[in-house]
């Protein structure tokens, strides 16, 4: 049984993803631009889509662009960055009305095309630079974006894990670029900026829904045509690793503690044990049957949260738990324990079972949304593979305990950190 | 079983009112994985003094107690029903909110099974002092968690400001003093008194044949045995119409400054077609008054006082009711008092028109549309809608039917300084 259907047309500059289903009231657009994350362009790149996103050559402001959203019946329409491996990706999503579920019978999903189209290669410029009031606007809202993770103290301490266990690694640089770096961005070269990324990129298209595919193909091709090109691979990972586990902990005036401490998996996506790393951190960590639920919270009664997740592209994994201040002997104490256990196989044919059960359920959730599909369906763009879903779940369900055994070999624990309050030890 | 078809949505709800009381409702989705399934109680956080079951006088219970009820309702004598349910591939999970305690799960396969575990482990509790104590250690991390939440504490700031003495103010997870008081004879008396089948709602909704789900449950359900319940007495204190507090302010450790306003709402006694009508329009109102195609965005946003987190709500339940607007701002006062000044511009002339409500109107149509996509919408909404006696799928015939008129009749009259409250985070002083 297929469980996506995906038919992928190479277009000029770009792919084509279709995935034709009934199962939506809407069409989903989804544009995907990836490029190596690098200290140089990741601020210009964080900023440039946000610039896209407020105007365009014709409609000159966001009111009028905004206007014209609303009168598609409500089409959203947003843009969003994340990093995925050593690459940083600009998204940009439409989603928009079937009109066969409305009174009104005026066919939407070519409008939606043409609003894409028009996004992407119809920006609102004055000469050779975007429109500076917009570049200075959205300046001033990136600084505090950027600002605002210190605001969120679970967010906080999950970015300053990865940078002091990535430190000098490009994986290090934060999604939204670096603070210090937006002033010295203008209208110009933020243009340049964006000729450059259109010309370099490697660019996907996913259109999800009651589709025609000829129909797409052919909106596609005329309204979106680019310069071929061949997408930029990265060499072998950087890792800068210290023999010993680093321990950071940091003061600030907060009432609950945040504990989390990075791994290498040394595994990544498309590698033969990828499958078995995936059932290891179900059993770990990943599900509230998982063994840190289970003992950091049910049985110690600890915590509210305790939970491990995978970075299948940089090789990471990443626990996490909201703990007492005086708690983080005990707690760093039963997190080790349990990667122990996984690492002496020590975990039942029941946990073993059950895990791939519940990813197995997780993931055929995660695709009934069109997001979580093109995420899904994107991880073979960023690994240069080509796995498909039912292939995927088939080698999930394949995996023994030995192999499960021989990964948690594998995981080396890199750094703890620890946001505390000012009163620790009190 | 009755069948209601929505024709211009393309689909079909089934439903039946079980001979226990229990309202069960089925909506088939082909092309999906997943089901999802909801059993929810409509009793909330804000269900703090009533009559148990069985007995004549108030009682008011500890603050918090309906969210540690849900929390203790999935430990067993035999373990934790979250084993079970993964064993099973489902994926469970519980909510409480002011008004309801929902319990779901989730789940591709297995799906007979993982229906009859979610019914079962609702219908049959098991509270042990010992659990008990064991929970308060969890929860009081849940609660230090929310302590440190700048937007959490900021949105129960307002509500606190907003009202005076109804047990809306109270946080649902309640204090770890107040949690402290929680014995299991008070959350025996809590269950008894509000999980009976008739104050409850199951919603399945998946790739599901209806016809023999319906069975299921009510087979489930016969071997059960519910005597007939009387009617939940709850009681609530008078509230005045204004607001309590005008003004907050919470020093925390944050960098950048938060600002909502707050507008306590009007005629909290409505149910059924008017509470639609009336949170419709007054969702309408903000949307023409503060969305990203108004002029006040605009201008909010090229004068600096709001970035990408500003945002509105209108919330109204039996009882109490309230908008909110804002978001992280550079400059907490400006932004508040700019606010105050729009909304004070609607209310005393009108300044929409015919254009502009219809776009409004598509856009909510259209977002009606992307909302049933989703089948978790579907069942927690309906489910809320079914509880105040109304129906989700009326959201877009009431729509349509709104006029300019609705709107400004509004506007004139909810919006007043007497029930504006401001609340705001600031960066704590060094």
């Amino acid at each position: 049984m297929a469980t996506v259907t995906e038919k992928i047309t190479p277009l000029k500059g770009y792919n084509l993803h279709i995935i034709p289903t009934e199962k939506y009231k809407t069409n989903t657009l989804i544009w995907k631009m990836k490029a190596p994350l690098t200290k140089q362009d990741v601020t210009k790149r964080a900023l440039l889509p946000q610039v896209l996103q407020s105007s365009s050559a014709k409609y000159p402001t966001t009111t009028a662009l905004r206007s014209y959203l609303d009168e598609l019946y409500g089409a959203t329409f947003f843009v969003d960055l994340s990093k995925k491996g050593e690459y940083h990706i600009m998204s940009f999503s439409i989603e928009i009305a079937n009109e066969k579920f409305l009174s009104d019978p005026s066919p939407l999903l070519k409008k939606g095309f043409e609003l894409l189209a028009e996004i992407l290669t119809n920006p609102n410029i004055k000469g050779n630079a975007f429109d500076q009031d917009t570049v200075g606007k959205e300046k001033r809202t990136q600084k505090q974006r950027i600002q605002s993770v210190f605001d969120d103290k679970m967010r906080y301490s999950n970015v300053r894990l990865i940078q002091e266990m990535c430190n000098g690694e490009p994986y290090a640089l934060e999604v939204n670029g670096d603070s210090a770096e937006v002033e010295a961005i203008t209208a110009e070269n933020l243009y340049e900026y964006y000729k450059s990324a259109f010309l370099n990129d490697e660019m996907d298209l996913f259109i999800i829904g009651d589709v025609n595919e000829e129909e797409v193909k052919s909106y596609a091709s005329e309204l979106l045509h680019f310069e071929d090109r061949k997408s930029k691979k990265l060499g072998a990972q950087e890792i800068n690793r210290a023999n010993d586990v680093k321990e950071i902990k940091e003061e600030q005036d907060v009432k609950q503690g945040k504990l989390n401490i990075g791994y290498r998996t040394n595994i990544v996506y498309g590698d033969p044990d990828y499958f078995a790393l995936q059932v290891f951190n179900g059993i770990f960590g990943g599900f509230s049957h998982s063994k840190l639920f289970i003992n950091v919270r049910e049985k110690a009664s600890l915590a509210y949260y305790a939970a491990s997740r995978l970075e299948s592209h940089k090789g990471l994994m990443m626990v996490m738990s909201g703990i007492d201040l005086k708690n983080y002997d005990q707690a760093v104490g039963i997190i080790h324990e349990q990667l122990e256990a996984m690492k002496n196989g020590d975990f039942t044919d029941q946990e073993l079972e059950q895990t791939k059960a519940v990813i197995q359920n997780q993931i055929l959730e995660t695709i009934d949304t069109s997001r979580g599909l093109t995420e899904i369906l994107y991880h073979n763009v960023v690994a240069a593979t080509n796995i498909n879903l039912d292939t995927w779940l088939e080698e999930m369900q394949k995996v023994t305990k030995e192999e499960i055994v021989e990964v948690a070999k594998k995981i080396q624990m890199d750094t703890i950190y620890f946001l505390t309050g000012t009163e620790a030890g009190k | 079983m009755e069948k209601i078809s929505f024709d211009q949505l393309q689909e079909e709800l089934f439903h039946e009112k079980l001979s226990n009381g229990l309202n069960v409702y089925i909506l088939p989705k082909k092309g999906f994985n997943k089901t999802f399934a909801t059993f929810t109680t409509k009793y909330g956080s804000v269900d703090n003094t009533f009559v148990p079951l069985g007995k004549n006088e108030y009682v008011k219970v500890p603050d918090g107690i309906a969210h540690f009820l849900e929390h203790k309702l999935f430990e067993k004598e035999d373990g934790d029903v979250f084993q079970q349910f993964s064993r099973q591939g489902a994926s469970a999970n519980a909510f409480t909110s002011f008004t309801r305690t929902a319990y779901l799960f989730s789940s591709t396969s297995d799906v007979e099974k993982n229906l009859e575990t979610l019914i079962d482990f609702v219908q049959e509790p098991y509270f042990s002092e010992k659990t008990v104590e064991k929970e308060k250690g969890i929860i009081g991390q849940e609660i230090t968690m929310y302590d440190d939440n700048a937007d959490w504490r900021l949105y129960f700031g307002l509500i606190q400001n907003l009202y005076q003495n109804h047990p809306v103010k109270i946080d649902i997870a309640g204090t770890i003093e107040s949690i402290s008081h929680i014995t299991k004879d008070w959350l025996y008396e809590c269950y008894n008194t509000f999980y009976h089948p008739s104050n409850m709602l199951l919603f399945i909704v998946g790739p599901v044949d209806p016809e023999s789900f319906m069975n299921q449950v009510k087979e489930n359900q016969a071997k059960k045995d519910y005597k007939d319940m009387p009617e939940i007495k709850r009681k609530f204190e008078t509230e005045p119409a204004q607001a309590a507090e005008m003004k907050q302010v919470l020093e925390m450790n944050v960098q950048t400054s938060k600002c909502l306003l707050g507008i306590k709402a009007l005629h909290v006694d409505q149910t059924g077609d008017e509470l639609l009508k009336n949170e419709l329009t007054m969702n309408i109102l903000l949307d023409l008054l503060f969305g990203k195609s108004s002029e006040n965005y605009n201008q909010l946003y090229n004068e600096g006082l709001i970035d990408e987190t500003f945002s509105f709500d209108y919330t109204q339940e039996q009882g109490f009711g309230f908008a909110m607007i804002g978001g992280d701002t550079g400059e907490p006062d400006k932004l508040a008092e700019t606010l105050a000044g729009m909304l004070l511009k609607a209310k005393s002339k009108a300044i929409f028109n015919e254009e502009q409500l219809e776009r409004a109107k598509r856009k909510k149509i259209g977002g009606f549309l992307r909302a049933v996509n989703s089948p978790e919408y579907i069942a927690n909404q309906f489910t809320r809608y079914a509880f105040n006696d109304m129906n989700l799928f009326d959201v877009v015939p009431t729509l349509e039917k709104i006029t300019l008129n609705d709107v400004q009749s509004l506007a004139s009259e909810v919006i007043s300084e007497e029930r504006f409250s401001v609340c705001q985070v600031i960066p704590k002083k060094k």
